[in-house]
């Protein structure tokens, strides 16, 4: 049948069962929004295409389906850049459809004309400007073939106007054909039987756990190899929520602000089973002193991780969930056969990292007078039963929620974690609400952060999305002011956020429930009461302004050489 | 050290920009570059020529096929390889030298593409060092111009890293 491309373009997204787009109309996609009309598909406006991008990427993450988002030409298109970039390191699967100017104006600098296939190149995992009407069906199969599969990430789809507007024979391809893409890869046996041995070999084993555990949906698998095993599991940013943070076999996250026990493990561990990971710099510091003393298994798949940043004595490509599973039958079979000796050695390791969990826990010093960022972490945890999806935008109170929060399952943390998006949090946290509209959504931003996209209040009132906005607001950059205070002598260049709105009232001008917290005696009640209220919610939490986030391993230094928080009379964070 | 990496890619708008993007986004420069169609003309094959450490080599490869438009990747320097480059040469002539400009050039098998009034052009071919060394040779008259291909280079034998079946690469 023939039609004209945008309709092919909604005809494409319905068979790719797209439930919903993020995005922002303009001139060159105007045929788009007429199709959309009427089209079976929710397109959720945002008012500004980074929120759009983040609301997609939000989606993807909270659903591990692929995020969608749609932008006009040029600006439009530009503004998208910071979104599809987050997406990119943190490989979440999204497709980014713009609108250009028509096919022979391209490179005219025509009006709102923007190379953006060019600007994207680099941060994207494909892209295309499509050509021809009747390439649209094909590009779009790919791009969502391409977006979902190996590694995920973002492609971004450039459409010309007049190719919208002309018409082509419709016909959606059945499959896909790229040669020089072969994105499944099957471990080796030989290589998962070698793996099985040294870990239940080893003597001081720890997993490393990473994104690619929840991207590939093994967090079920991990726990059971893990206890099979015996060995203790630490994530990363990315991976918290692929393994439960209350569990005696969980150290926690790892790296610059990980728990003091992670790094110490990884520091005496003589086996380290990275899963998923990529051996970010935020995570090993040093890299010549990063588990110096253990043989290194990668289980990755993406070939190119492999041996990036550390020799790795193992490479095992493959998908994380299949890998373990492979991997279970020969754990099994094993422990069946280990000796006595094995189980008390086990044991003794394990005493250790809880001899090390008890003498240097997470805490802080709580304060009647003044709310601690950690104590409103742990208030929220306990509001919602660490049952809530958590979306974070980046700074201190990243890293105190990612510390405090106590999640069970996979999916429920979202967090710019390789970009460091700022701003990234509450947009994220609007996709993950359409994604789950069941769920309890809360986005824990900081009052720096939610100032670059909180135009997007808009968005939530529209639609009366149920997102729960915690501002952890301590009138700083804190992060920034955290590193001045400790590298640059106390000198807080740009970091006073002091004559901030009134985000209470803020809330209040878009139609949204706003409360002000200052005091801890409040605290509770109040996040409580939030929390019940259907609709959106912005509650804004006036914390200590110059808390630290410890430990801190100082970058560049090795990650034996934490900086310890100095507490009068702690308050820890319970494991149990 | 240099080291000749063999690649081939689609034959499409778009495929040497985001190679050559791996490349400067890094900070590295390509030495020589040559590209085009093969005998399928859904294919081009790209001989790159560079100077970077073999583990930095090692990763950007692994980067390289990873893109969906790279089929197939190779770093030929680690095997038995032949390498051609071609050079075009116009130096500017005295009649007076005529005869002794020519019979330097038939040193290296080069051949006259051009005679002007006062000019010739040579085109001569061999392997990186042969071609240098033939513009090193004329330095001593006026070179006027010189344009080379790059290196184009092919692993010996029938094993070719490169093969290619309709759904695919195979290796």
């Amino acid at each position: 049948m023939s039609m004209k491309g945008a309709r092919i373009f909604v005809e494409c997204l319905l068979r790719e069962n797209v439930e919903v787009i993020f995005g922002i109309p303009g001139g060159v996609v105007l045929s788009i929004y007429d199709e959309l009309y009427d089209a079976p598909i929710k397109h959720v406006l945002m008012r500004h295409e980074q929120a759009a991008a983040h609301a997609a990427d939000g989606y993807a993450r909270a659903s591990g389906k692929v995020g969608v988002c749609l932008a006009t030409s040029g600006p439009g298109a530009t503004n998208l850049v910071t979104g599809i970039v987050t997406a990119h390191m943190d490989s979440v699967p999204l497709v980014v459809f713009t609108g250009n100017v028509p096919t022979h104006l391209i490179g005219n600098d025509a009006f709102q004309e923007a190379d953006i296939v060019g600007i994207t190149r680099p941060c994207t995992k494909h892209n295309y400007l499509v050509r021809r009407t009747e390439d649209l069906p094909r590009v779009i199969k790919e791009a969502f073939y391409i977006a979902s599969t190996g590694r995920p990430g973002p492609v971004l789809v450039d459409m010309p106007k007049d190719l919208l507007l002309s018409e082509a024979e419709f016909s959606y391809p059945e499959t896909v054909s790229l040669r020089g893409y072969r994105p499944v890869v099957e471990a080796d046996r030989r290589q998962i039987e070698a793996a099985a041995r040294a870990l239940m070999e080893a003597k001081r084993p720890v997993v490393y756990a990473g994104g690619g555990v929840i991207t590939s949906g093994a967090s079920a698998e991990l726990l059971e190899v893990a206890e099979l095993a015996e060995i203790p599991v630490t994530t990363t940013l990315m991976g918290i929520g692929g393994f439960p943070t209350v569990h005696r076999l969980s150290l926690g996250m790892l790296g610059m602000h990980g728990t003091w026990y992670a790094n110490t493990a990884i520091s005496h561990a003589d086996l380290l089973f990275a899963i998923g990971v990529r051996f970010d710099d935020r995570v090993t510091g040093k890299l010549e002193e990063f588990a110096a003393e253990a043989k290194k298994i990668h289980v990755e798949i993406d070939p190119s991780e492999i041996n990036k940043n550390v020799p790795v004595d193992l490479p095992i490509l493959g998908d994380a969930k299949a890998v373990l599973q492979q991997l279970k039958p020969y754990l099994i079979e094993m422990r069946a056969k280990m000796p006595p000796e094995w189980h008390d050695e086990r044991r003794a390791w394990i005493t250790q990292i809880e001899r090390w969990k008890r003498e240097h826990p997470l805490c802080y010093d709580d304060d009647e007078e003044v709310i601690k960022p950690q104590r409103l972490i742990e208030e929220i945890s306990r509001a919602t039963r660490g049952d809530a999806i958590i979306s974070v935008d980046v700074g201190q109170h990243q890293m105190w929620a990612a510390q405090f929060y106590r999640f069970k399952r996979p999916r429920t943390w979202l967090s710019s974690s390789g970009l460091g998006t700022m701003g990234f949090g509450f947009p994220a946290a609007i996709g993950a609400q359409m994604a789950r509209p069941d769920q309890l959504v809360v986005a824990i931003v900081g009052d720096g952060g939610f100032q670059m996209t909180m135009q997007e209040l808009a968005t939530v009132a529209e639609h009366r999305l149920p997102v729960k906005v915690v501002i952890v607001n301590n009138a700083y950059l804190g992060m920034v002011r955290q590193w001045q205070q400790i590298f640059f002598n106390g000198r807080y260049s740009a970091v006073d956020l002091s004559l901030s709105p009134d985000f209470a009232r803020l809330a209040e001008a878009f139609g949204i429930v706003g409360y002000r917290v200052t005091r801890p005696a409040a605290l509770a009640d109040t996040i409580e009461e939030a929390f019940s209220i259907p609709g959106p919610v912005v509650l804004d939490v006036h914390v200590a302004p110059e808390e630290n986030v410890y430990p801190m391993v100082p970058p560049g230094a090795s990650i034996k050489e934490m900086i310890e928080g100095q507490y009068k009379s702690p308050k820890t964070f319970q494991l149990t | 050290m240099n080291q000749t990496l063999s690649l081939l890619v689609e034959n499409k708008s778009g495929v040497l920009a985001r190679i050559a993007g791996l490349f400067s986004a890094r900070g590295y420069n390509i030495e020589s570059l040559s590209v085009a169609k093969t005998d399928d003309p859904t294919l081009s094959h790209i001989t790159m020529v560079v100077d970077l450490e073999p583990r930095i080599v090692e990763h950007l490869l692994k980067l390289l096929d990873k893109m969906i438009d790279v089929i197939s990747v190779a770093n030929l320097s680690g095997g038995k390889m032949v390498e051609r480059e071609l050079v075009l040469l116009k130096v500017r002539v005295d009649p007076a030298q005529r005869m002794e400009i020519l019979k330097e050039a038939e040193l290296f098998r080069a051949r006259v593409i051009d005679v002007g009034s006062d000019s010739y052009i040579f085109e001569a071919t061999g392997d990186t060092e042969k071609i240098e060394a033939f513009i090193d040779l004329f330095r001593k008259y006026t070179i006027e111009e010189v344009a080379r291909t790059g290196a184009v280079a092919m692993s010996r034998g029938l094993t070719s890293p490169h093969r290619v079946t309709a759904t695919g690469r195979s290796k």
